[in-house]
């Protein structure tokens, strides 16, 4: 084991050793670890001043943490350029091929070079964080958020092991420097909104725990880019290819024939190509049905069990209309406003399991999994609800729910195990296809899942909604 | 040993290299020939199992390039089309990291490079970094590179490009010493001369297949016939009447010279030559008119090309 890591050290020394010789990656470095600190030192010192100023002392403490959080993030993203070129910026000066016709394996080759390009970045932030912390205590200002202080330390790391991991797995996918570049922006985009949302996280304050799970959710994601990148690495496809083309002609053939499978008629493509799909899916369906069950099962439990304590001071005869505003908001939506007609229901299940789909291909299926999670938690939530308010679950189950529940429910299934598929096929090794291929076919499946099954059975489960359930529901009140 | 049958690869479409069957052994050189993108670097990549084939295979000292490909790097050394140096790195330290990757121990890495240097001129500027070499220092360092583990087979992309022709001079010995020690080699290469210096084996590959192959003296016989011999006379001479042995062609003549194709000159020359003085030809000269691989080149490519 210990032999087999001694290539990695090499990749990984030769590499840093590298950028510490290059005075185009150390100026931008020194800049954002030991000038821009003095900065965002007297940034966040004037803000303390003003907020004191104006009693907002809660947003004071918190502005110091804040600035780490900072602190971290900027040199972490300038040098940000070393892994997105780590591959593709060796394949454009030519120093790649002699490296790949050595004996050294795959995984050797991209785990040196991801500890090199997370080394040097994540340094680069913790030199700025701790002259950054170092000037603050030296200004005679009281820290006293430190468990924040520890999260933000933690948040660093993962936000940079997140963001250089994906960078290395975009440079193994580029033909060119320029196009890793164009690429960054889909790491730096959601990075920079993730900090936004822990930043209303910080100064929410008394969720500030909420950071530990964005901790562990951006570690999950960082191990599952690392799988990606090594699954997919493949030398070949950094010599393989030289052209940059979008070659859409290609990519309508690929897809064309992962959707269709050679089929010309509506019954063979059912029978060859929906069919032979599904029974792909039977692993990852049995996977979001237990899921699925456990998270009806889960929210209701919950609901039935807090709910009671939650409402205990208000009066009963608020209480429904407390359950309508709290409804209102969960679903997003003035639904409970309006009339509830079939094309709005079924617009509806459509943007949920699109919404699904792009979220899962972004995260191999995490956050897919949870907006799936969320859909089906609702209705242990709904059931748990109406249980407070003295309704029989089982009974407004089987009047509310099942009647549309029997289409619908199957299609949000199939879509949450096509997403869950998805993932798994993006982090599982393929020597055969390129990435591009992966995506573009998965595409394919997840369009065959959602036009062959998914659409028709929300469409019946839109009209069964619009008219079948109200009149089930009038029964049952009426006959309550 | 190099050993290869239907080697074939395509990238979409593309078929860059298309049925490419070779046998090189130990000891022997062989020069691949080709326009750019003939499909020579595609083919060498996939000796080096950077490259898997899309259809035959390929074995290299034994080892399968898709079965062990670690084992066949391991067996190879590489002068790439582009030299591949780390330009931050001195010359010492950018053999002593690939002497690492090979595994060798520190004292036969500090003997190899120590030898190489030497042999290529490079000790004085052992240490500066490679980024302020000339073009030439550059290439002699990558070969250095490719020789420091000693590997068994070599794969030469262009080994003597951007060199002066002493350094080139050095580098041709080098080569030929390396098949005098039983190292299986292959050089692709523009350099006509070059290659006919160097190699046993010639294969010339056009869009990806292997138009022709073989030995020199095959090669020219195929595709320039049979060899010519020129006859110079010390005064005019009148060929009238001169019954010509069968087997022997007159190519052209004026009063002093004569050209002659003859199919089998071990056989034929000496009845050819007692003709002559038999009919006292004032024979001045007799000799092979020399033929060069850079016109069976340009036959083999004007015969596809036409």
């Amino acid at each position: 084991m210990v032999k087999s890591l001694f290539p990695v050290w090499l990749v990984f020394w030769r590499e840093v050793r590298d950028q510490l010789r290059d005075w185009r990656v150390l100026f931008p470095l020194f800049v954002l670890s030991v000038l821009f600190p003095f900065l965002i030192k007297q940034g966040a010192v004037t803000v303390l001043d003003f907020t004191a100023k104006y009693g907002g002392d809660l947003i004071g403490e918190r502005v110091i943490p804040f600035f780490v959080l900072v602190a971290g993030f900027l040199p972490a993203t300038v040098s940000l350029v070393i892994a997105l070129e780590s591959f593709v910026g060796e394949k454009e000066r030519g120093t790649i091929e002699p490296l790949l016709s050595s004996p050294i394996a795959d995984w050797q080759f991209y785990v040196g070079k991801l500890l090199a390009g997370t080394i040097i970045p994540l340094l680069a932030g913790y030199l700025a964080i701790g002259l950054y912390l170092l000037l603050i205590k030296l200004s005679d200002v009281d820290i006293k958020e430190t468990g924040i202080l520890v999260q933000v330390f933690a948040l660093t790391a993962v936000q940079t092991l997140l963001m250089v991991t994906a960078a290395i797995a975009i440079s193994t996918q580029s033909t060119s420097v320029r196009a890793a570049n164009l690429l960054a922006s889909f790491i730096i985009i959601p990075v920079a909104i993730l900090i936004q949302g822990e930043t209303v996280i910080m100064f929410w304050g008394k969720n500030a725990g909420v950071l530990w799970w964005a901790v562990f959710g951006i570690a999950i994601l960082s191990a599952l880019v690392i799988r990606l990148g090594l699954a997919h690495f493949q030398r070949e496809y950094l010599l393989g290819r030289e052209i940059d083309i979008l070659n859409l002609r290609w990519i309508g053939r690929t897809f064309w024939q992962s959707f269709s499978n050679g089929q010309k008629y509506i019954s063979d493509w059912y029978a060859y190509a929906v069919w032979p799909m599904i029974k792909k899916l039977r692993v990852s369906l049995a996977i979001v049905t237990v899921l699925g069950v456990l998270g009806v099962g889960v929210s209701f439990a919950w609901f039935q069990a807090n709910l009671p304590r939650l409402l205990q001071d208000v009066p009963v005869e608020k209480r429904a209309e407390i359950v309508n505003e709290r409804l209102e908001s969960i679903t997003d939506s003035d639904v409970v406003e309006l009339e509830l007609s079939a094309p709005l229901i079924f617009g509806q299940n459509l943007r949920a399991v699109t919404f699904m789909m792009l979220l899962g291909v972004f995260t191999f299926g995490v956050l897919g999994m949870i907006v799936f999670l969320f859909n089906v938690g609702l209705v242990g939530t709904v059931l748990a609800l109406m249980g407070v308010l003295g309704s029989s679950p089982a009974v407004v189950f089987a009047a509310g729910v099942l009647p549309h529940g029997i289409f619908e429910l199957p299609a949000l299934f199939l879509s949450a195990a096509i997403v869950f598929h998805l993932g798994v096929v993006l982090v599982t090794p393929d020597s055969k296809r390129t990435m591009g291929e992966l995506l573009i076919e998965g595409f394919a499946d997840w369009c065959k899942v959602t036009v062959g099954l998914v659409v028709p059975l929300l469409l019946i489960a839109a009209v069964v909604e619009a008219y079948v359930t109200p009149i089930l529901l009038n029964l049952y009140i009426a006959g309550g | 040993m190099i050993e290869t049958e239907d080697l074939s690869k395509q990238f979409g479409d593309y078929w860059a290299v298309d049925g490419v069957t070779l046998r090189v052994r130990p000891g022997q050189i062989l020069a691949l020939l080709g326009q750019n993108g003939a499909g020579k670097t595609t083919t060498v990549r996939m000796l080096t199992a950077i490259l898997r084939p899309t259809r035959g295979w390929a074995r290299i000292a034994g080892y399968d390039t898709v079965a062990d490909p670690e084992k066949v790097r391991a067996s190879v050394g590489v002068l790439t089309e582009q030299h591949g140096l780390y330009t931050r790195m001195t010359a010492s330290e950018y053999l002593d990291f690939f002497g690492q990757i090979y595994g060798l121990d520190e004292s036969a890495r500090k003997r190899r490079a120590a030898e190489l240097l030497e042999y290529f001129g490079l000790t004085s500027v052992a240490n500066r970094r490679s980024g302020e070499y000339s073009k030439g220092m550059r290439q002699k360092l990558a070969l250095a590179r490719a020789l420091m583990h000693e590997p068994p087979v070599l794969l030469l992309d262009e080994p003597t490009s951007a060199m002066d022709p002493e350094s080139a001079r050095l580098v041709r010995d080098e080569i030929a010493r390396l098949r005098s020690s039983q190292r299986t080699i292959i050089i692709c290469t523009h350099n006509l001369i070059e290659a006919e210096w160097l190699a046993d084996e010639v294969a010339i590959i056009y869009r990806g297949r292997i138009l022709a192959s073989g030995g020199l003296d095959e090669l020219k016989n195929r595709f320039l016939g049979p060899l010519e011999y020129e006859a110079h006379l010390a005064q005019p001479w009148q060929l009238d009447g001169f019954q010509l042995p069968d087997g022997v062609q007159i190519v052209s003549h004026n009063e002093t010279s004569l050209r002659f194709r003859v199919e089998r000159p071990k056989e034929i020359n000496p009845v050819l030559l007692h003709a002559l003085l038999a009919r006292q030809a004032p024979l001045l000269t007799f000799n092979e008119v020399p033929r060069s691989l850079e016109q069976v080149y340009l036959s083999v490519m004007a015969s596809v090309q036409r």
